[in-house]
């Protein structure tokens, strides 16, 4: 039962990333691919009907977490304090700058927001991205389950570790150049002529640095995790998800030019990175840096399994409901956004 | 360490309290949109769908300060209450979970439709997505409510040896009766909210002689919806939940109404202070009998009063929990007067030439959110000094590392944030009013 919920909670929190990352990336990339306020209007339509949809994941997911590992649950929760509600902060600046900038259409108000925009999106690909690496690394778990730790202390990589220092820092670089290219292959797939030539443009500058972060990040988190490299080693068929993503890495630069497609390899990578972190801290959910005797895991941290039984048949019936909207809203919305232009009140 | 779990609680209630202001609205005025969907699609007057699509905008706005204050109450738990969730994740985590996976992907899903689909869609779906926005909100007030249920009323758990709840039948959650009273209960205060703020701006614009088409049809709309809602609001709703907090919660129901001894015969107290260190209430102003008929509908039943209890479960601010309860009564009072003199001068034609009663219910409108959030305090305070009734206090609950220091930097922050958001938020639907429903043409006619 602690697997199955782990692998459900991992697929929706990678639903999350791969959904939203491209609302989070085309708020980093609307500022450097737009010549005039009508293209910035489009990226904003490009995201306008489905950002919503898109963080209810991180919703979904976070009730989902609560109920199946509620000791996870308190223990991230209350250690990551400062940093989580940061992004609460973020999120919030994120979601009005969206919702709040087309209400009125002069120079300046829209300017406010897109820095507003901006700023929030930058700020929350680097802060999942060290938040993850944070995950990857362990946190100083006392026998109660319970840790706190300060937002920085020395920036060295082990010992008295922050939240942020070189390594989470690393991650966080790495999360921000992922999601702003598949931010920017989103905004190609939506949009045309210019504005969909400076998006590619702009997605094939970043993928060099992209590819050179993903390896130092690999390599950083294999040699400061043990974990990560023995359950490789344990369970070769895992071997599967790095390759996944190397595959998504090499589809997003070789098909740039499919608008589909390159965008498709680069939630192909996405998943596969994601998979590859979830498999190699399997069956720790929140490992321990000091004794491996006291990390979280899918065992120690889980409710009670009566209520993930019952949690399961509900979940699945509201999955599938989830995935219908989704095809029916992506279904609407489908197709370039400027075609739509003349004809939709936004 | 008391200091950081006073900071906890202020930390959550602020936030809550900020947050109820929004889906407040929007679950009220998802109901409104439906009604003026429907006459649009059963008469065929674009005046209907005018009115929506102004009513659409103002929800839209409800809708994106109500998402993004709601995010920091579910992450609250863990964060600030981490001992609480470590307990009760294992039952509350499910109604929590199910909000986000039944109702916000349906929500959201069908307000992007609702919003940016009016031509893509058609009539019929553009109304069928407006009943789905309404189910949406609804069902997820009962999974919030449900949730609330159980910490004031647990039922359908198991305790675990290592101190963990866990769930044990999962129709027993979902159906405790606590939540059967209280759902209707809140349900019909979040009408009443989008009652008053759609007469009230109907009200304005009659007043002021712009849109008064349209004026005439939120006051008329507003003023029929409400004046059901506040009468169930009383009876048999409130009446209903009062049974509950009689039954099982008896201390917080002698401090709701400040009876410090027990009595046959008690008296209902409409005005009076709680003198809580000389357990009395100054200046009362009762209805003898009162009490204890409304109670037990026997007027000299016993009611039993705080002395009956022993200190240590008496809720810890007994004045507070005194005083929102009549503010909430006293206020739901005025409310059905205000919609039944209103709904009486409707009836009779004369209500647009009434010009007092169109001050009055457009004056009313901060008062139905007072009501509210009174409620809510009613409630919550009510429930201490217990975070789960009768098995898990509130000292026992907070998140044992994080210092007052933490909570009260991220406190200060969420309340600079919150001011700016509110700000925003009234300069943004106070623009739309000026707009007003007539600059709504069809989306097929609109321009970029």
């Amino acid at each position: 039962m602690g697997t199955l919920w782990f692998c459900l909670v991992a697929l929706m929190l990678t639903a999350y990333v791969v959904l939203d990352g491209f609302d989070l990336g085309a708020g980093v990339v609307h500022l450097f691919i737009t010549q005039n306020e009508d293209e910035r209007r489009i990226v904003f339509r490009t995201i306008g009907p489905v950002w919503d949809g898109n963080e209810v994941w991180l919703i979904a997911a976070g009730g989902t977490l609560y109920f199946a590992f509620p000791v996870l649950y308190a223990s991230s929760f209350s250690g990551f304090y400062l940093p989580l509600m940061m992004v609460l902060w973020l999120l919030i600046l994120r979601g009005i700058s969206i919702e709040f900038r087309r209400h009125i259409s002069t120079p300046m108000w829209a300017s406010f927001w897109d820095g507003v925009f901006f700023l929030s999106s930058l700020l929350l690909t680097v802060f999942y991205g060290a938040a993850l690496g944070n995950v990857v690394r362990g946190v100083p778990l006392d026998a109660e389950g319970r840790f706190f730790e300060a937002l920085w202390t020395n920036f060295r990589p082990a010992g008295t570790t922050g939240i942020l220092d070189w390594y989470t820092i690393l991650a966080g670089i790495a999360a921000l150049l992922a999601l702003t290219v598949h931010g920017a292959l989103w905004v190609a797939l939506k949009t045309e002529d210019g504005l969909r030539e400076r998006a590619q443009r702009f997605a094939k500058k970043l993928w060099i640095p992209l590819a050179l972060f993903t390896v130092l990040v690999t390599w950083a988190s294999f040699s400061l995790q043990r974990h990560l490299s023995a359950s490789f080693a344990a369970r070769p068929w895992g071997r599967i998800f790095p390759t996944i993503a190397i595959a998504g890495l090499l589809g997003m630069i070789l098909l740039l030019k499919n608008d589909v497609k390159s965008f498709f390899a680069s939630c192909t990578y996405l998943v596969g990175m994601l998979a590859s972190v979830a498999f190699g801290l399997y069956p720790d959910v929140l490992p321990s840096s000091a004794d491996s005797a006291l990390s979280l895991t899918v065992e120690n941290a889980k409710a009670a399994d009566r209520g993930l039984k019952v949690g399961l048949a509900w979940w699945i019936v509201g999955i599938i409901l989830a995935t219908i909207y989704f095809v029916m809203v992506y279904r609407r919305f489908r197709g370039k956004v400027e075609a739509s232009l003349r004809e939709e009140d936004y | 360490m008391p200091s950081a779990l006073v900071v906890d609680r202020l930390h959550f209630a602020f936030t809550v309290t900020f947050h109820y202001i929004f889906p407040q609205i929007t679950m009220g005025l998802a109901l409104l949109i439906l009604i003026l969907k429907t006459m649009a699609l059963r008469t065929g007057k674009e005046t209907y769908d005018r009115a929506a699509r102004f009513w659409a905008k103002i929800f839209g706005i409800n809708f994106a300060v109500g998402v993004v204050t709601g995010i920091p109450m579910e992450f609250q738990f863990g964060t600030n209450w981490s001992e609480f969730s470590k307990a009760a994740g294992g039952v509350i985590g499910q109604t929590l979970a199910m909000e986000g996976v039944f109702s916000f992907f349906l929500e959201s899903s069908f307000l992007g439709l609702f919003l940016f689909g009016e031509k893509r869609l058609g009539r019929v779906g553009h109304w069928f997505s407006a009943l789905m926005i309404f189910l949406g909100s609804w069902l997820s007030g009962y999974f919030i409510v449900a949730t609330d249920a159980w910490m004031q009323h647990p039922v359908a758990y198991s305790l675990a040896s290592n101190g963990m709840y866990g769930l044990r039948s999962f129709w027993g959650l979902l159906l405790n009766p606590w939540t059967l009273w209280q759902y209707p209960h809140t349900m019909l205060g979040a009408v009443q909210t989008g009652c008053f703020v759609m007469a009230a701006i109907g009200a304005f614009y009659v007043l002021s002689k712009r849109h008064e088409e349209y004026g005439r049809m939120f006051v008329a709309l507003g003023v029929v919806v409400g004046v059901f809602a506040s009468i169930l609001q009383l009876y048999p709703t409130g009446d209903g939940q009062g049974a509950m907090i009689a039954r099982h919660q008896p201390v917080t129901l002698a401090a709701m109404e400040g009876l410090f001894h027990s009595e046959y015969g008690a008296p209902l107290a409409i005005l009076g202070q709680p003198d809580v260190a000389n357990q009395r209430l100054d200046n009362p102003l009762v209805i003898p009998r009162g009490l204890s008929f409304l109670t037990y509908r026997a007027w000299t039943a016993e009611v039993k009063g705080l002395d009956q209890f022993p200190r240590d479960t008496w809720p810890d601010q007994i004045e507070l929990v005194y005083f929102s309860y009549h503010v909430m009564v006293g206020l739901g009072t005025i409310f059905i007067a205000i919609f039944v003199i209103a709904a009486f001068l409707l009836w009779r034609g004369t209500l647009f030439r009434t010009r007092v009663m169109l001050w009055v219910i457009m004056l009313a409108l901060p008062f139905p959110f007072i009501a509210n959030t009174a409620g809510w305090i009613t409630a919550e305070v009510g429930r201490q000094p217990w975070l789960i009734y009768g098995l898990l206090r509130t000292s026992a609950g907070g998140s044992p590392l994080v210092s007052a220091g933490n909570a009260w930097f991220t406190l200060i922050g969420f309340m600079g944030l919150y001011t700016v958001l509110g700000i925003l938020y009234l300069f943004l639907v106070y623009r739309e009013i000026e707009r007003g429903p007539e600059a709504e043409i069809a989306p097929s006619r609109a321009g970029s």
